[in-house]
């Protein structure tokens, strides 16, 4: 049952590596990197369970944060086009 | 008279495999829409079900109660993450001038 | 199993994908990209090799920092990788079937994996370390036993590594300000243009975010004795949210968190601990970092003591570090 579970999340690994390495422009990439990034923590929490090693979750929730910064920062600094436009000021 | 770790069992695989048939989905999503907007929804979408579902299996099969909440953190985090980077990079595009693809173009 | 092997070797195979996609994609940002994925891929066969230290800071380094930087650094230069010459590629191709072929050679006299009479199952010191270790230091976690305390001075050297690193990074990137221009006065738009605290749901986010993510940080460095953790995970998790704040809400106002002199003396505070629980060692009566005479109540407690201390001076050091030098990397402002 974890084994099925874990077929599925390497298969769509391997989809959205398909879409990383083809897909035409940067957002298609940075998307599919991002998807293969949360299947990697899917991943880590059934291989955790598989191989009986329950620790491993802290190293998921852990990828799950280092993901989520890694596409924050490549929005930010790939995101040439606006450069020199002055952001408007919210109240917070 | 069934016992209840068996319907834990049941339980628990019913939503592994399903959980698991979002995430392929999800993949399948990615690889044949014909635009980038399109594939932001499958993968927006597909992630947080898939995650989600699987997450919750996992949940039912957990041995003890540290477990069980690092699951629901990463849970809480993914849900919470997961549509909040979809959604940045779906308005980075937008500003960014990638075009959506319309009926009858070819794929991009 | 042959679950195990079918795993490893599917991973394997995605791994030299990655890689030779990154050397033929021209498009620097998406190579950048791609070595995360790399770094990724390569962490969850850390996982499957049962080393979950090792795959946490690879994560951490790999996917996470190394990946930041590059991407600032791309913002910077130009995103294009020109075409090498081809006369250039002799030499390359050279070094690297040189050095590739020197490994693989080499590692024909490696012991098969797991078998029983390789030096680490036969060496007296890998008894210390699992069995004496319970006696003496009284953690779950070995990695961290050995890390802190047998092999403490190597980690001493290792956090002096980083300590160097910042300190030449923050040499060689550090602005200094521009006499003409009096102090006070506005100095135009803000370097780093464009802020992403318009995008109000990622701003909102973030800022949710950012608590548990200090404390998720303070968790790594205090479970680091029983389970995989540590401080340089901790560091990196901080940065992590410090990189975090400053991309959502823009450099000047993670300036303003963390100020440049504040992180001078951070940077510093982390090995000055270090060496500080060593010197207190030799002057408590034992050896230079001898975590033993640090408490009254005998070997354990003073280890446990000792490991703490050290623990939080790595990761106070590698997080101003890191921090240090994503500042250094992203203030300069993207100039095309």
């Amino acid at each position: 049952m974890f084994l099925a579970g874990m077929v599925a999340v390497l298969v769509a690994m391997v989809l959205a590596l398909a879409r990383a390495f083809l897909g035409p422009g940067l957002y298609d990439r940075i998307l599919a990197i991002n998807m293969v990034g949360t299947k990697t923590v899917l991943f880590i929490a059934v291989g955790g369970f598989l191989f009986g090693r329950p620790a491993f979750l802290d190293i998921g929730l852990f990828y799950a944060l280092v993901n989520f910064v890694a596409t924050v920062a490549v929005l930010r600094l790939t995101h040439y086009r606006e450069l020199g436009v002055l952001p408007r000021e919210e109240p917070w | 008279m069934v016992s209840a770790g068996v319907v834990l069992d049941l339980v628990s695989a019913g939503l592994l495999v399903a959980g698991g048939l979002f995430a392929v989905s999800g993949g399948l999503g990615l690889l044949r829409l014909p635009d980038f907007y399109t594939r932001v929804h499958a993968v927006g979408l597909t992630d947080s079900a898939g995650a989600g579902l699987i997450l919750l299996g996992l949940l039912l099969q957990a041995p003890d109660w540290a477990t069980a909440v690092r699951l629901v953190l990463i849970l809480l985090f993914l849900l919470l993450t997961g549509p909040t980077a979809t959604q940045a990079l779906a308005q980075a595009a937008r500003r960014d001038g990638v075009k959506i693809w319309l009926d009858g173009e070819p794929e991009r | 199993m042959p679950t195990l092997t079918f795993l490893t070797a599917f991973l394997f195979g995605v791994l030299v994908a990655t890689a030779v996609a990154i050397t033929r994609i021209r498009a620097l940002y998406v190579a950048a990209m791609l070595a995360a994925l790399f770094s990724l891929v390569l962490a969850s066969l850390f996982v499957l090799l049962d080393a979950p230290d090792v795959a946490f800071t690879e994560a951490a380094v790999g996917a996470g920092v190394s990946t930041v930087l590059f991407l600032s650094v791309l913002a910077l230069t130009r995103s294009r990788e020109a075409v090498t010459p081809r006369r250039k590629r002799w030499p390359a191709t050279l070094a690297v079937l040189l050095a590739g072929g020197t490994l693989l050679f080499a590692s024909q006299d490696l012991p098969p994996f797991g078998a029983s009479d390789t030096p680490v199952q036969r060496h007296p010191v890998t008894g210390t370390y699992l069995v004496e270790s319970t006696r003496e230091i009284d953690i779950p976690n070995a990695v961290t036993a050995v890390l802190a305390s047998y092999r403490g001075y190597d980690t001493l050297g290792e956090l002096v590594v980083i300590f160097t690193a910042g300190v030449a990074v923050l040499l060689l990137l550090t602005r200094l300000p521009d006499p003409a221009t009096p102090p006070g006065h506005p100095a135009g738009p803000p370097r780093g243009g464009v802020v992403l605290a318009d995008y109000r749901v990622l701003r909102v986010v973030s800022k949710l975010l950012l608590p548990p993510i200090l404390l998720f940080a303070c968790y790594v460095l205090f479970h680091g004795e029983y389970g995989p953790g540590g401080g340089f995970q901790a560091g990196v998790i901080l940065a992590a949210g410090v990189v975090l704040f400053g991309l959502v809400f823009g450099l000047d106002r993670a300036r303003q968190v963390l100020p440049r002199p504040a992180l001078l003396v951070l940077i510093a505070a982390g090995v000055l601990l270090y060496t500080g629980v060593g010197l207190a060692g030799l002057l408590l009566g034992g050896a230079f970092l001898d975590y033993d005479p640090l408490r009254p109540g005998g070997p354990p407690a003073g280890q446990h003591l000792g490991i703490l201390l050290v623990e939080t001076g790595v990761g106070i050091t590698v997080a101003a570090v890191m921090t240090a030098v994503f500042f250094g990397f992203a203030g300069r402002g993207v100039s095309r």
